[in-house]
């Protein structure tokens, strides 16, 4: 019958939706957003979930294909990882713990505080982009290409993937300090919980780059 | 200039923007962004079908002049061009757009009672991501060496090495992945926004056990999206690498191409394409052929004015053929050379797709048995839906088989195993929809008389395009030859492609029939003033006919009934609407 098959089904919906009332109105739902109309703070949650798993599989795609071609043939050649990365590294986790600090000052209204953080964080992310073409071009004066053997291919494939997901995160970054956020659907509160947790999912998947291209190279 | 006023519980009023660039063109009313997609898809399925056309000319007729091609002949690149773009448009911009992007966009925001999508910005954003990748895709036409013609799975090492390839392997090919990439990008985006607005914003009372199964079909198909086409971008994007930075992913060693060898790439593996590919490659024909069921289930149960036969079991069908699709890939790629044991596998696993399969088939019947069917052009579609998935289902069987698969493989009895389940079938599915919806779209019914036409001429001219395509396969044809005349053995199916291409032209032209329907209709067709001409319950048809532009007026509606409450014992009606309170339901 239909309906009663919601009992099951509604256990791999916890925690959500449908049927359960009205969507709460949050912060997110209230202020004038143009012609757009209010959507509980939660769907912003669900989107953001929903669109990491895609950057997953997005990225075990590129991940399989590194394992299968280095399995493949024998013009593979070791890439050297230039000891940079290991900075970049340092600097990616530091800009984590930073980020975390300046949720904290948000939530405890400290705004300067939280301001300041955030603007330290920014920085870290951009440190680590520039660190990043720092270890290509030492690694191209080491003549080591993007065609030069499937290795390091995969180096400058996987890196600026990696990069370009991260350049989304420092956009997110300046969104929350620039946007004016008296006009807008969502709170700022909500955007930077939003960022923070996209900051330490592109924090996770350098560390699992790093692995991969460590022990794969 | 936009206007607007905001209330700050779930539901607020907001006025629609009135300036014609806003409403019109960069809407963000996805009920626009809807028919946006439709047309997208309206327009690039009669491209598709000029492509068809051109090449039946060919296929029926090889030594004929027509003053259409240069020297009155079809050269095998054009001949392999046509047939490229006639599947990547088919595929991606047809079959993928209209189902899912265009009357999911419509209708499972209403269906569910929420007044638009989550993120209407988001949704703007890929349908016009979806016009700039189909218009990148055309442009390949006219650029120097043409469209591409290395088939719609684009398999390397062919597709990797550029224009000495074939002429359209150049800049076509290019822009032909570049155009599938910004797809990819378009299709995450529209994904990522259907799954978020069906889990966060359903009305209250719609638990998940009463949604209807367009609803529960569109859900799955934008997982499968969104879990698929990321894996397709990567393998774009490995492939563009290849071919424009001279890199060796997909390449191998000791290649000669046309008396020249490769020397500037070595090592890599065509297969690891064909992974990537079919990874993507096998839930993209769910993505296109759920959105059908859900529709045809649908139907089925309004016009037989019955509940639909298992719900419970409908769903879980839709949910393990979701699931299967992501495990089956391998059966493309029976003959790669695949160790047995994997094909075994694999085959095992896409034979498991029957059952679920069976599941959908025996409840529509059971839906159908006992009903007082109604024969209208929706309904015709919606059985003509069941037939084509049964016809197209079957073969499946036999090609997910190694053994068999071994000798049918790139034969014609897959072109007529995918034309008619993921193509035709899809189609018809989109035909039944448009033909229920289009009071509740536009205002107007499509003409009932013209539509009867329309169905019985596609439905007899689809199975005699690709009934006989089986018997060619049989004896042995393959398929995306171009000269059918040079094999002996060939020659004497030549009667057959003759019986094919004019039943293929005759289907055709029974689709300017319904062109001319539709615009008429549009027009002049009878008004539908009611808000439920089909005295359906679903909550479409709870609000006026064309939906306003925030659907529900401000008002939240709430659900309180399954979404196939057809013929209930003690009740008044054979229907009663989802969002009608217990105590408004009338007593016999």
């Amino acid at each position: 019958m239909p309906g009663s098959v919601a009992e099951d089904l509604e256990i791999i919906d916890a925690g959500h939706g449908g049927g359960t009332g009205t969507p709460a109105g949050g912060d997110d739902d209230s202020g004038s957003s143009g012609p757009l109309h209010p959507v509980p703070r939660r769907a912003y949650f669900t989107a953001l979930q929903l669109g990491l798993a895609a950057i997953v599989m997005f990225f075990m795609a590129l991940a399989s294909s590194y394992i299968v071609r280095r399995g493949l043939g024998l013009d593979w050649q070791r890439t050297p990882l230039p000891p940079v990365l290991w900075f970049n590294t340092i600097v990616l986790l530091t800009s984590s713990v930073t980020i975390a600090v300046a949720r904290k000052k948000l939530e405890g209204g400290e705004r300067e505080a939280f301001r300041s953080w955030w603007w330290v964080t920014t920085g870290l992310g951009l440190l680590f982009l520039a660190g990043q073409i720092i270890a290509w071009r030492q690694l191209a004066a080491a003549g080591m290409l993007l065609a030069t053997n499937p290795s390091s291919s995969f180096f400058y494939l996987l890196t600026a993937a990696h990069g370009a997901h991260l350049a989304g995160g420092i956009f997110s970054l300046f969104y929350v300090t620039f946007r004016p956020w008296k006009r807008s659907r969502i709170s700022q509160a909500t955007a930077a919980e939003l960022t923070s947790i996209y900051w330490h999912f592109m924090d996770g998947l350098w560390i699992f780059l790093l692995v991969l291209l460590t022990l794969g190279r | 200039m936009v206007t607007h006023e905001n209330g700050g519980g779930g539901h607020g009023h907001h006025q629609a923007p009135t300036g014609f660039i806003r409403k019109y063109v960069f809407s963000i009313d996805h009920k626009v962004i809807g028919i946006q997609y439709l047309c997208l898809a309206l327009f690039s399925v009669f491209v598709g079908m000029g492509l068809s056309l051109l090449m039946r000319l060919h296929l029926g007729w090889p030594n004929a002049h027509w003053s259409i091609f240069k020297g009155g002949l079809m050269t095998p690149e054009q001949y392999l061009a046509l047939m490229t773009m006639h599947g990547t448009i088919m595929v991606f911009m047809v079959l993928t757009t209209a189902p899912q992007s265009g009357f999911g966009n419509y209708f499972l925001p209403i269906q569910i009672g929420a007044a638009d999508m989550a993120f209407p910005v988001l949704n703007m954003l890929s349908f016009w991501t979806t016009m700039l990748s189909l218009l990148v895709m055309i442009a390949a036409f006219f650029v120097a060496g043409g469209a591409p013609i290395g088939g719609w799975t684009s398999y390397p090492p062919l597709s990797a090495l550029g224009e000495m390839a074939g002429p359209g392997q150049g800049a076509g090919e290019t822009l032909w992945i570049i155009g599938l990439a910004i797809f990819c990008g378009a299709s995450l985006m529209g994904a990522l926004n259907f799954i978020t607005t069906l889990i966060d914003l359903r009305a209250k009372g719609m638990t998940l056990g009463r949604l209807p199964l367009t609803c529960w079909t569109w859900f799955v198909t934008a997982i499968l999206g969104l879990l698929a086409f990321g894996v397709l971008l990567a393998a774009c994007i490995l492939l563009l690498l290849d071919r424009i930075a001279g890199t060796s992913f997909f390449v191998p060693a000791g290649l000669v191409i046309t008396d020249q060898v490769v020397t500037w790439h070595k090592g890599g593996s065509p297969l690891l394409w064909q992974h990537l590919f079919w990874f993507f490659g096998h839930p993209e024909v769910y993505i296109a052929i759920l959105p059908g069921m859900g529709v045809a289930s649908h139907l089925l149960s309004t016009f037989s004015r019955k509940p639909v036969f298992g719900y419970r079991a409908m769903v879980g069908a839709i949910c393990g053929i979701g699931f299967l699709g992501f495990c089956v890939w391998g059966h493309h790629m029976f003959i790669s050379g695949m160790s047995p044991y994997s094909a075994f596998a694999f085959s095992i696993l896409t034979m498991a797709i029957g059952v679920p399969s069976a599941i959908k088939t025996f409840n529509w019947l059971g839906t159908l048995w006992g009903g007082k069917i109604e024969f209208n052009c929706a309904m015709l579609f919606a059985l003509g839906f069941v037939s084509l998935f049964v016809s197209g289902g079957l073969s499946g069987l036999f090609l997910a088989q190694p053994a068999l698969d071994l000798y049918l493989h790139d034969g014609y009895f897959v072109v007529a195993h995918f034309h008619l389940i993921m193509g035709v079938a899809a189609i018809f599915g989109m035909f039944a929809g448009l033909y229920f919806w289009f009071p509740k779209m536009f205002g107007r019914f499509l003409n009932e008389g013209i539509g009867k036409v329309h169905f019985w001429l596609t439905f007899v001219g689809v199975y005699c395009i690709f009934m006989p395509m089986h018997y060619l396969g049989l004896a042995g044809h393959p398929r995306r030859y171009f000269d059918t005349t040079a094999l002996e053995f060939l020659q004497k199916l030549q009667p057959v492609h003759v019986f094919i291409s004019i039943a293929a032209f005759i289907t055709i032209g029974a689709q300017l029939i319904f062109l001319f329907n539709f615009f008429w209709s549009l027009k002049a067709g009878k008004e539908c003033k009611e808000e439920n001409p089909w005295h359906a319950t679903t909550l479409e048809w709870s609000i006026p006919s064309p939906p306003p532009f925030d659907n529900f007026g401000g008002v939240e509606p709430v659900v309180y009934h399954g979404p196939y409450e057809f013929s209930v014992p003690g009740a008044a009606d054979d229907y009663i609407p989802q969002h009608l309170a217990p105590n408004l339901v009338k007593k016999a």
